[in-house]
């Protein structure tokens, strides 16, 4: 691993509603380096798709982003309008969920493609249909289908576009928010197959967002849990999944079960509770209402940080090795 | 290779509840207007082509396989939503009624619990009103032992595990969270005291820390109140947690159904493996997906109607075991391959594991 892709320091989003701010990102640190896969993983509203847009200043306007958004090396907050425009797909790029409406119904697929080529003034129109049809054999569709309209695709093959699409400039970076959602469960393997097999074969850095830890773990190197706006576990992708230090991970981990594992048959488990309203996050540990390991007098009183959990990775809960020893704590 | 079967604990099946044989729908097939003045017509779709399928006392059944297998299909004919082109469904023991009104006991007996419970739930009624709709619905003015209709939709609320139900009545849907809101979908289903729910995806829509709990409530449900319990779902996940058996479905047939741990740790059929095979999991890498997208059940394949995506026909195994012209020439419906398994396909007759 040399060097890093994408470094975010001290992330804070904040949407503007009618009812007030919305935290929605409270303090993300995250790095990428080059050629890794970082999974980041949460439930809905936990602010990991807000993290995807940020990157690339995708926000709706009103909403404020604070801290820094380091792309190799160069901040994106402080990037003017025409430097912006270069990084986008050329930079980084996104894989959004739901290809079936990222798609123009109403133009060939292979010029959807060209454009981003053409924007970046990378080719000339009849070099980037070549490129295009090199993306398509990569992406494992055949060239002929460059004329082709999205609705004579399937959803997976309109997936492979979106694919096909974020790889047209090779960005050093590539953001995959969800790319699996709405696929069915062998297409959902096929697509995870492709993108695997393309971020070996070129080296991508990439993030990918999904709230299915067993999909994640399948892909990534290493692994973020996002609760309530913040990453509360971080660490190697298999450490994480399988022997989780957070308490809300393990709950997590525990929704996808493993086949044939006897822990889980017959014995859903679950957590009391709803995830948070961003607007109103509980004090101390965000997690503490819902967490079955609280320790009533400390959890509710101190905001924890990512403290050592085990090699290489951390965790933001008073239970773990590298905490600090507080007041109330059981011996 | 002849490896002996894994036995597997024998179930305990309560009495059959339900019992579906040989169920068949088609959709019609359209065309445009001015080509069907032509005399041009397209092919129906074989949604349910042939299903048999029993559901138990108390039991939990979990029914699998891709998107457009037939399964949603199935568990609505058992719902009694869409007619059958041909088979028969028997509730308790008797053929189901055709008219509406003979059917309204059984749809009473029959509740459903969908994907979404937001587009589930009227949004403009409390919640109150929506757990007592069922009740006045069927006219049920008051329960077996004289209890009042507020009584009977507080009881199913907290049966639901909304509690205390007075905390809940007034409020609107969009007040709950995502959790609550399948609960209260759940506690409608419940006051009128069904003998099966079909849910079909129930935790799908959920976020994941929250599906535990709604799988735990549909078990205690079963536990308590033997109530039987068919759960449509793409996700061996799911079934692995909360079912006693489960039923692979593809192209409009069951092709394996037996005991939870059987089908999903020794699966018999190809198809079963293939989709236990692209459960995501860590490491695994060099798994073979089956080419292709789901099958189009317009264009149902001679033979056994996987064979085209079979990796068995695909490598060549299946000439080497003298099976191939059977596998694309002779359709074949399931076979037993033990006391309470079934898996359609050629490979059970020569006594191989897939």
């Amino acid at each position: 691993m040399s060097g890093t892709v994408l470094s975010l320091r001290d992330l804070r989003v904040t949407y503007r509603t009618q009812g007030g701010g919305v935290p929605a990102v409270r303090g993300v640190d995250l790095d990428i380096g080059t050629g890794e896969v970082v999974g980041l993983a949460g439930e809905s509203g936990c602010g990991k798709s807000t993290i995807a847009a940020a990157i690339l200043r995708l926000l709706p306007a009103g909403t404020t982003t604070e801290g820094e958004i380091l792309l190799n090396g160069e901040d994106v907050l402080k990037m003017t309008a025409s430097k912006l425009r270069a990084v986008r797909w050329a930079g980084a790029s996104i894989i959004f969920q739901g290809a079936m409406h990222s798609l123009n119904p109403v133009r060939r697929i292979g010029d959807q493609i060209a454009e981003a080529i053409l924007v970046h003034n990378q080719a000339n129109e009849r070099e980037a249909r070549v490129r295009v049809g090199a993306l398509l054999e990569q992406v494992g569709l055949p060239p002929r289908r460059i004329d082709d309209y999205p609705h004579e695709l399937s959803g997976g093959q309109k997936q492979r576009v979106m694919i096909a699409m974020a790889l047209a400039c090779n960005p050093s970076l590539v953001i995959a928010d969800e790319p699996t959602t709405a696929l069915d469960v062998m297409v959902q393997a096929q697509v995870l197959k492709l993108l695997k097999e393309l971020q070996h074969d070129l080296g991508l850095s990439m993030i990918f967002i999904t709230h299915d830890l067993s999909v994640l773990v399948e892909v990534s190197n290493r692994l973020a849990i996002m609760y309530a706006g913040k990453i509360i576990e971080d660490g190697p992708a298999d450490l994480v999944f399988h022997h989780a230090a957070h308490p809300y991970t393990k709950a997590l981990a525990a929704a996808f079960p493993e086949i044939g594992d006897l822990r889980f048959r017959r014995k859903p488990s679950g957590l009391g509770g709803d995830p948070p309203d961003p607007q109103n996050v509980p004090s101390g540990c965000a997690f503490h209402p819902r967490c079955p390991e609280r320790v009533d007098g400390v959890c509710e009183g101190i905001e924890p940080e990512l403290w050592v959990a085990g090699e290489n990775s951390h965790a933001a809960c008073v239970h773990v090795s590298g905490a600090p020893a507080f007041e109330g704590m059981p011996a | 290779m002849t490896e002996t079967l894994a036995a597997g604990e024998p179930l305990d099946l309560g009495p059959p509840v339900v019992e579906i044989r040989d169920l068949e729908i088609n959709f019609k097939g359209r065309v445009g207007f001015v080509a069907g003045l032509g005399g041009r017509s397209a092919p129906d779709a074989k949604a349910v082509d042939g299903v048999s399928l029993t559901l138990h006392e108390g039991e939990v059944l979990a029914l699998a396989g891709e998107s457009g297998c037939g399964k949603t299909t199935t568990a609505r004919a058992i719902m009694g939503l869409i007619a059958p082109n041909a088979g028969q469904i028997f509730f308790e023991g008797e053929p189901l009624p055709t008219s509406t009104r003979a059917l309204r006991p059984y749809r009473r007996a029959v509740q459903m619990v969908f994907q979404d419970p937001t587009g589930s739930l009227n949004p403009r009624s409390t919640i109150y009103e929506i757990v007592a709709e069922g009740l006045r619905i069927h006219k049920i003015t008051s329960g077996p032992n004289g209890e009042t209709e507020e009584e009977l939709v507080a009881r199913a609320l907290s049966r639901a595990g909304m509690r205390p139900p007075e905390r809940f009545v007034a409020l609107y849907p969009h007040e709950l969270s995502g959790g609550q809101r399948q609960r209260i979908v759940i506690a409608s289903a419940l006051a009128l005291d069904p003998k099966i729910i079909v849910a079909d995806e129930p935790v799908s829509n959920l976020d994941a820390s929250v599906r535990g709990e709604i799988l735990a409530l549909l078990l205690k449900l079963r536990d308590d109140l033997k109530i039987s319990i068919l759960i449509v779902t793409h996700d061996l996940g799911l079934a692995w947690t909360v079912a006693d058996r489960v039923a692979v479905m593809y192209l409009g047939r069951i092709v394996e159904v037996g005991p939870t741990e059987l089908v999903l740790q020794h699966p018999r059929h190809p198809y079963t493996k293939a989709l236990l095979d692209v459960v995501p999991e860590a490491g695994g890498i060099s798994r073979p997906i089956l080419h292709g997208e789901p099958p189009d059940p317009t264009k149902i394949p001679t033979g056994c109607r996987f064979h085209p995506r079979c990796p068995i026909v695909a490598s060549g195994r299946a000439k080497e075991l003298g099976i191939e012209d059977r596998c694309t020439g002779e359709d074949l419906g399931l076979q037993p391959t033990g006391s309470e398994n079934f898996a359609a396909c050629h490979l059970v007759d020569v006594n191989q594991l897939p």
